[in-house]
């Protein structure tokens, strides 16, 4: 159990001295994720919510298929991207293999998924909580979709942090398509398995720490605003 | 939700939702902090595709920060089985590729992959087991009677079983014991444990499970889980491990940078080269012997641990 103990020790120690290297692999890992997140949102959202309100035929199979993809193991995904942006594969002319890029790819097709469906369930529930409503105001159902995505911004959230936790949290997919290549592509999930399999367990445990303390800054500094949004409601 | 919902009409202008701005902002901070790493990526580099044992024992930490002093060239390791670097450079995802499995690299020249194999280096493989030792193979200098006897006494073996270089090794070992070690294992089935993953998280298994295990020398003097393993069996010449580079072949592959490539092979192989790895150490021991005799330089060589750095 001394590997605990060491690995704590570690983990205050690489963020006292606010070791470079590591500061590096930190920043990485938040502009992979958080940009592959905000695209993800940009693509999910809308998704989601138009899956909740248009009602079309294969409906029902596009919510099946969205919510099953949700489960999807990223290093299948991480292959199958690294297949297509392979040299040999049909976008391999972009270069983008084995670059931050390619790792935003990786996450941004992970992520739309967990995002577009939460959002889906939310926004049903909503619209069929107020169909009768947006019928007798006359609001077609492109606005009420807006509406309703408006209406449920602090649900959303969640279903943001859910998408967020896939992204950082995610090493299968990045470590194919990135390479977890020094200094380039290698963030922290990466840099936690490298350690694991040079034996330098607590050392990967305090990576894991640091992470952990990451995703729960993220997370506290995103219920702060959704209380202070609470409170300018009223 | 339904007491501001007389409000949503005119509040329905679809501002950007709270968490959408904290997620933007704090990818802003994320972009701008990795400003450096992104200036960093203008400068010229190749892409080498390599082992894990290479990396991880901090060799190429050590040769390529020289070779990017002489010459402003990085070079991006990718570091996998050689299995898989090999396939990754037929598939034209790198440039170089360096790896130790000689038959494998020579198929690869012969396919029209690569342009021409050199030799750089060679290190050797060691077998490492349980410090009780109950095959009995510690001090043996015949590394295929000490296999026979893990063999036939049906004592746990880790096999990588990935198809890289230290399994094609070890599969070339059992062929020199006369063992087929799916099949002749002492005890039946299951002692004998294919991991499938790289060396590192093959030791890993080996030292919870008190198991024998082939692994070359510089991955076992890094490695930082040993548990209970000793070193058992060195120093057989069957236990060499020769290192090859070649240039992907830019007539397969005409996005190669083949004149950066070929300079880290040039360099790889000069004198300053062959020093420069001759004088690497690893906790105080020479790990990789260059190919050709050089007069290895007086100071003595560190190897720099990255992240992390203990």
């Amino acid at each position: 159990m001394s590997e605990f103990q060491d690995a704590f020790v570690q983990a205050a120690r690489l963020l006292g001295r606010a070791d470079p290297e590591l500061l590096e692999i930190i920043a990485l890992s938040l502009r992979v994720s958080l940009t592959a997140l905000v695209l993800a949102c940009a693509v999910g959202l809308p998704m989601g919510a138009a899956l909740g309100v248009f009602r079309f035929p294969g409906r029902r199979a596009a919510v099946t298929l969205l919510n099953a993809l949700m489960g999807l193991p990223p290093v299948v995904l991480g292959l199958a991207l690294y297949l297509v942006l392979s040299r040999s594969g049909p976008l391999g002319f972009l270069g983008l293999l084995f670059t931050p890029t390619a790792m935003i790819l990786a996450q941004w097709l992970l992520v739309i998924p967990i995002v577009a469906a939460l959002t889906r369930q939310v926004v049903e529930d909503l619209h069929e909580e107020w169909e009768e409503e947006f019928r007798s105001l006359g609001a077609g159902r492109l606005r009420s979709l807006f509406e309703l995505l408006y209406e449920a911004r602090f649900q959303l959230a969640t279903a943001t942090l859910a998408g967020f936790g896939r992204a950082i949290a995610e090493v299968g997919a990045v470590l194919i398509v990135g390479g977890n290549i020094a200094h380039v592509t290698r963030v922290m999930t990466t840099a936690i398995a490298m350690e694991t399999n040079k034996g330098e367990l607590s050392l990967a445990l305090a990576l894991g720490i640091v992470l952990v303390a990451l995703s729960f800054l993220i997370n506290a500094g995103l219920v702060a605003v959704q209380e202070l949004g609470r409170v300018a409601r009223g | 939700m339904s007491a501001s919902r007389g409000r949503s009409g005119e509040a329905g202008r679809h501002r950007c939702g709270p968490a959408l701005v904290v997620v933007a902002l704090a990818g802003l901070l994320g972009s701008a902090a990795a400003g450096p790493a992104v200036a960093a990526e203008a400068a010229p580099y190749i892409v080498l595709a390599s082992t894990t044992s290479t990396r991880d024992s901090g060799l190429l930490d050590w040769l390529i920060p020289a070779f990017r002093a002489r010459t402003g060239i990085d070079v991006r390791v990718v570091a996998v089985g050689t299995g898989r670097a090999i396939r990754l450079a037929e598939r034209g995802d790198a440039d170089v590729l360096l790896v130790h499995h000689r038959p494998s690299e020579e198929a690869f020249v012969r396919a029209g992959h690569g342009v021409e194999r050199f030799e750089v280096m060679w290190n050797d493989f060691v077998v490492a087991g349980p410090r009780e030792d109950p095959a009995g193979v510690r001090g043996l200098s015949d590394v295929a009677v000490a296999l026979a006897r893990i063999a036939r006494g049906g004592h746990l073996f880790v096999s990588r079983g990935d198809e890289s270089g230290t399994h094609k090794k070890e599969m070339e070992l059992w062929r020199a014991a006369g063992i087929d070690p799916h099949r002749d294992w002492g005890a039946g089935p299951g002692a004998y444990r294919e991991t499938g993953t790289g060396m590192g998280a093959t030791l890993n298994v080996a030292s919870e499970l008190g198991a024998y295990v082939l692994v070359d020398r510089g991955t076992w003097i890094s490695f930082r889980n040993r548990g209970a393993l000793d070193l058992l069996v060195v120093g057989d010449p069957l236990l060499r491990n020769p290192y090859g580079v070649i240039l992907v072949h830019p007539a397969r592959h005409p996005h190669v940078k083949a004149e950066l490539g070929q300079r880290f092979i040039d360099w790889l192989l000069s004198d300053a080269g062959q020093a420069r790895i001759a004088a690497f150490r690893l906790e105080g021991e020479v790990l990789f012997h260059p190919v050709r005799d050089v007069d290895p330089p007086a100071a003595p060589g560190a190897s720099s641990r990255r992240i992390g750095s203990p």
